[in-house]
């Protein structure tokens, strides 16, 4: 399947397209087929996203999961945990 | 310390005011991406993997503590309450955004700071030495001619569209804490027969074609220098390629025509430079190295320190060093807990260390190209004081230039030129020699990660270097030996073939136990290397 992500134009957040929008959840992504490139032009246009492109995924029973690695911690998030004054063994996000 | 002028206060206010107008331009649709990116990477602001990151540039390194609370103030209102101090002695803050950028600039501003030239094809943030001004060896404070050459630099109309990125390096001492050939110029100032002037290196540089910058000039007087420097830049304006991206920087150039041709290029143009009058008057350099002049310090300060608390001594003993003034100390504060992300702070660490630096460090601080920071001039008689104040807030991690004291780049987490994570590495990484007592038998051994091929974790620099790749889609590390970015510097060499993350925590194993089982007496990681070769060592890997 095809997914189109891209991040927010003020936030600059990851997002995904949903077929109606944008979310900021991997989940909600639907496969846009070949209509990747037409929606990207129209929505970046409008300045509803930014740096927009189309990926590989793979559809699984918790959701699309995108091809590459680099595109799975843009969905998910940093693979370290974030307060680096917690316990150093604090538990890190197991996505990869 | 610097302190603004009313010029550098108003340039850079109005630069604040520029990207306010650009950005709300971009946010209308005035603008497409394509046309605000140059604009907005000229302030520093990137779109990484996550969200937009912002650099914020530290002059050579060197900070007050109402500019470090600063820096706490906007991890704390306008990231997710931390910042990252990077390899080349700034801080990035990893999840800001677009529309709040405008008023972090104007916050900045009011403590004389900005994030001007932290990146585009321009010269980039001055490094120095983090001891300067406090080490014993050095001949003069290279932050004078720091700050010269900031001044000189900052929105140089010739030099704003050079071929690639240029970063200049100056320290004034035999020992290289600043990895000073590894510059496109290093300058290191020497003193011959009573005269101080610098000797330049031309053309070093990490990222994909590592070299070690030759000396062009062995000695150009302290008052030539910057006319010096402008013609190195001038022919490398005028040479270097702009076609190729990968071709770009002046160590390419300096490859292609030789140091010889090189050099006589820049003889020449330093003939035309001098006459020019770029080097400053008089008055206007004793103005600048005013505001360096040693702090107050007490000649009375006792020397000597209580060690029976053994925790502080083994503090005291790894983190401290020693000062050219009787009776204090430099502090290097970890920023490599075990299993913490290197070169990161906290908010509430940033405001400690803020604090500790008013209190105990004549009101400054220094960022290291290792990612810790430095608190310069601490009286022997306050360090216990300091210690507990450093422990209580997470920072006491006694491991400066231990194995765990690794230096990373943000990697395949953050960066989106990564190709691989840098930062869960090394946390296994300092996991797996968590034991103080193993580091401090190991002794000095550099570990530096990149988590790709541009090298911002200088892994050509490490006694140990480790470099991600992206191998066929899955994340593969390459272990490299032998580099050193000191003043032995060298290019280390890869051992062989690339490992998953866990293997190439179990090859630096084999690799400090062959060290273990091979060192001789008083020999480092890299002397051992340097003495036995590569041979052993890939025999302990791969068998």
């Amino acid at each position: 399947m095809k997914l189109l992500t891209g991040n927010d134009l003020p936030t600059g957040d990851v997002v995904w397209w949903t077929g109606s929008g944008w979310s900021r959840h991997v989940a909600d992504a639907v496969d846009v087929g070949t209509q990747g490139e037409a929606i990207l032009q129209v929505e970046e246009g409008a300045r509803r996203v930014n740096v927009a492109y189309v990926i590989d995924a793979t559809p699984t029973p918790d959701g699309p999961r995108p091809a590459h690695i680099k595109d799975r911690i843009r969905a998910v998030g940093p693979t370290v945990r974030f307060d680096p004054a917690s316990a150093p063994d604090a538990a890190v996000p197991q996505v990869i | 310390m610097y302190k603004y002028d009313q010029y550098d206060q108003r340039i850079v206010d109005a630069r604040v005011d520029e990207f306010r107008d650009q950005v709300q331009r971009r946010l209308s649709g005035e603008m497409t991406e394509d046309q605000f990116k140059p604009l907005r990477l000229m302030n520093g602001l990137y779109l990484q993997l996550h969200a937009y990151m912002l650099r914020v540039a530290v002059p050579y390194g060197t900070l007050d503590s109402r500019q470090m609370r600063m820096l706490g103030h906007i991890a704390r209102k306008y990231d997710r309450g931390y910042g990252h101090f990077t390899t080349r002695q700034n801080i990035q803050y990893n999840w800001i955004k677009l529309e709040d950028a405008p008023d972090i600039l104007a916050e900045l501003a009011t403590v004389e700071m900005h994030a001007i030239q932290t990146s585009g094809n321009c010269i980039r943030n001055i490094s120095s030495d983090q001891f300067a001004g406090a080490a014993a060896d050095e001949v003069a404070d290279p932050r004078v001619w720091a700050e010269l050459l900031r001044q000189w630099s900052t929105f140089h109309p010739e030099f704003t569209y050079l071929p690639r990125k240029f970063k200049i390096c100056v320290i004034a001492a035999d020992e290289d804490r600043a990895a000073m050939r590894l510059h496109d110029i290093g300058i290191q100032l020497v003193e011959r027969d009573g005269v101080l002037g610098g000797r330049v290196f031309v053309g070093g540089g990490m990222g994909r074609t590592p070299m070690i910058a030759p000396e062009i000039r062995d000695f150009v007087t302290a008052d030539d220098l910057l006319s010096y420097v402008e013609a190195c830049l001038r022919v490398y304006n005028r040479y270097g390629r702009r076609d190729n991206i990968y071709k770009a920087r002046i160590k390419i150039l300096l490859h292609e025509i030789g140091a010889d041709e090189y050099r006589r290029q820049v003889e020449e143009e330093f003939v035309a430079v001098k006459a020019l009058g770029v080097d400053p008057p008089k008055a206007e350099f004793d103005r600048i190295a005013a505001m360096f002049a040693p702090p107050a310090f007490d000649a009375a300060a006792s020397a000597g320190v209580d060690r029976s608390d053994p925790d502080f001594a083994v503090w005291l003993d790894q983190n401290v060093s020693a000062h050219k003034q009787p009776g204090y100390a430099v502090v290097t504060i970890s920023l490599k807990p075990i299993g913490g992300i290197p070169g990161d702070a906290s908010a509430d660490q940033i405001d400690v260390m803020a604090t500790l630096a008013e209190r105990y460090s004549f009101d400054e601080l220094r960022v290291t190209h290792a990612q810790n920071i430095v608190l310069p001039h601490v009286a022997q008689a306050d360090l216990y004081t300091v210690w507990q104040a450093l422990t209580e807030a997470g920072l006491a991690e006694a491991n400066l230039d231990l194995i765990s004291d690794i230096i990373a780049c943000p990697g395949l987490d953050y960066c989106s030129l990564a190709n691989a994570r840098s930062i869960p590495l090394a946390q296994k990484i300092a996991s797996r020699f968590a034991d103080a007592n193993r580091q401090r038998d190991l002794g000095e051994l550099k570990l530096k990660i990149s988590g790709c091929i541009n090298a911002c974790g200088h892994h050509h620099a490490g006694h140990i270097g480790v470099l991600g790749v992206d191998r066929k889609g899955t994340e593969n590390y390459q272990l490299l030996l032998g580099g050193s970015g000191a003043e032995d510097v060298s290019l280390g060499k890869i051992t062989g073939p690339g490992f998953d993350e866990d293997g190439v925590v179990d090859a630096i194993e084999r690799v400090t136990d062959r060290y273990l089982a091979e060192r001789a007496e008083g020999e480092r990681f890299l002397d051992t290397y340097r003495r036995i070769g590569m041979e052993p060592f890939k025999e302990a890997i791969y068998g």
